[in-house]
């Protein structure tokens, strides 16, 4: 079930010069959130009329927390929210991290973040009992980092070298010496495509959380989707949606 | 006031309320369920079908313009077999009228389709001749008056149900296609599809949409849409289903007042997954206020 809800922002802080922090409770989203899921955020303005997709952070009781990065107007308007300011979102969207899955059935997990696909990645670690390395790629100013639980060991690699290892997240992984049994990633596609190439050789089950323009944001469209190696059930064809269908994704399943 | 008279007719089918939604924009509904009572919308128009599936076109296939949208999805769909099985089904738990949307990349296509919806519990059918995504049939159709009334002929041959034929706002006179369908036998027209657009990425150097170009919808093109349903409603004596950025109940009485009978909700869905049933909810309290008994006494007003 998704959910259509006018919310009230409770907060929205600047963590860098373009990450923002957006926290609203809702009635019905939060309750069922799970990790890996998006929320669409609307915008107040008619001219702008499809809703951002924008990947949950951390869920906390009522609470949902949305950090992103403003690349447009749209996520600007957003970037200038304040507390009392509402908006309509929907969601939870999306089949997100299946964690009882990952939690039965590997040992230890490497969660890999860059850049704007950071935040899945807090409530995904969250929500696992198992051994758990992050590893987060910056440009360079950190942001998340010291978010996640104390029982999960954060790497981190940056483009300039400023903290941790100069680089990206695969730099970082090599110089961990980090062997996990499972691998969830969301990030640009050139790391996806360099983490695929590492679980491949490796036979290291891995799962993407996937991105595209999104219109409608709840399955409708077909604006989104990605390319799949067997005949998707829903489309019949070699396209899987990615705002209902996934966006988490086995890599063994998508064609990047 | 109370008990204002909300229904039309079309073909001989009756509808509820004028209130339908534009292909392509609401799947079978189903991913609209959570938010419309689609027992509330006079017609459910389903995303097009074709003789077989089809992929559609790479991504990225759609993009936010000012009050609009481009898209590029090329009628991907999974085929008539599918629908049959799947959609019909889910719809048929619904007390609307079911409108399935056509497509072919030849008349034999199309009339494929028609065939396998024969004896289906669906209808209405409307045909797509006015998609700008895609190289073959589409719009090869709806741009050329002879070739339009060829697919009319040939799908009202075909079919036991009422045909509605989908027309292009990508014409030179839209009264002479509504005109040309009409005349081939078309029980009705629907209008406006999408009007093709561009949009450049000035950083990337490159076209935004994969197909480099898209059909433009949204609030962007009501004016547009609004000016051709009223030339194309008083070019024919069949009854003509508006179209094209109607995101508000106003907007809606405006295009009855242009002469449509009833109207498409498509891109505004998007905006808001329930606004359908705000726009059934404010043309009846326009009515109310107004006083006036019944929507059908402001068809074509002006």
């Amino acid at each position: 079930m998704i959910y259509r809800e006018k919310i009230t922002v409770t907060s929205n802080e600047r963590l860098t010069d373009d990450i923002f922090d957006l926290k609203f409770n809702t009635k019905n989203i939060a309750k069922d959130a799970k990790p890996g899921q998006f929320i669409n955020v609307y915008s107040a303005d008619a001219s702008r009329l499809l809703p951002r997709p924008i990947s949950i952070c951390e869920v906390t009781g009522d609470e949902i927390r949305l950090v992103y990065r403003t690349v447009g107007e749209g996520t600007r308007e957003f970037s200038r929210l304040q507390k009392g300011d509402e908006r309509f979102v929907t969601g939870p969207v999306g089949n997100g991290y299946d964690t009882d899955f990952l939690n039965g059935n590997f040992k230890s997990a490497a969660l890999f973040g860059g850049g704007a696909g950071i935040p899945p990645m807090v409530e995904l670690s969250k929500r696992l009992d198992i051994k758990t390395d992050v590893f987060l790629g910056y440009r360079d100013v950190l942001f998340l980092n010291n978010d996640f639980p104390e029982n999960v060991t954060v790497h981190i690699a940056t483009e300039d070298g400023s903290t941790g290892t100069k680089g990206n997240v695969m730099d970082a992984l090599r110089e961990s010496g980090v062997t996990p049994d499972v691998i969830c990633a969301c990030g640009p596609m050139p790391m996806l495509k360099a983490i695929k190439a590492y679980s491949e050789e490796d036979v290291i089950k891995t799962y993407f959380s996937l991105e595209e323009r999104m219109a409608c944001g709840v399955g409708a469209c077909l604006g989104c989707v990605c390319k799949t190696k067997e005949t998707d059930e829903h489309s019949k064809v070699d396209n899987a949606r990615i705002c209902v269908d996934g966006p988490v994704f086995d890599a063994e399943e998508v064609i990047l | 006031m109370s008990g204002v008279d909300l229904s039309v007719e079309i073909a001989g089918v009756k509808w509820k309320n004028p209130v339908t939604v534009a292909s392509g924009t609401f799947g079978s509904g189903m991913e609209f369920a959570d938010f419309a009572d689609l027992n509330r919308l006079g017609a459910v128009t389903t995303k097009g079908v074709a003789s077989k599936p089809w992929k559609g076109n790479d991504t990225i296939r759609v993009v936010e313009t000012a009050s609009g949208m481009l898209n590029a999805i090329g009628l991907q769909n999974p085929g008539i077999e599918t629908f049959i099985e799947r959609d019909i089904p889910f719809l048929n738990k619904y007390d609307t009228v079911k409108i399935v949307n056509v497509v072919g990349k030849t008349v034999e296509e199309y009339v494929d389709v028609v065939r396998a919806l024969n004896g289906q519990p669906v209808d209405m059918l409307e045909i797509n001749i006015s998609c700008p995504n895609v190289k073959e049939g589409g719009i090869a159709f709806g741009q050329d008056p002879k070739a339009a009334a060829e697919v009319t002929k040939a799908v009202k041959e075909a079919s036991e149900k009422p045909v509605i034929m989908k027309l292009s706002p990508n014409v030179t006179s839209i009264a002479d296609m509504a005109k040309a369908v009409e005349e081939a036998g078309a029980d009705a027209v629907s209008l406006i599809n999408t009007l093709t657009g561009m949009k450049i990425d000035i950083n990337r150097r490159a076209f935004v949409l994969a197909n480099k170009t898209g059909g433009l919808s949204g609030p962007a093109i009501k004016p547009v849409a609004l000016r051709m349903v009223y030339e194309a409603a008083h070019a024919v004596n069949i009854p003509v289903i508006g179209m094209g950025g109607i995101a508000s109940a106003s907007d809606a009485i405006e295009f009855i007042m242009a002469g449509a009978t009833a109207v498409s909700v498509g891109t505004a869905n998007f905006n808001n997954p329930e606004v359908t049933m705000e726009i059934v909810d404010g043309i009846r309290d326009y009515l109310e206020k107004n006083e006036i008994r019944s929507v059908k006494d402001i068809i074509g007003i002006l």
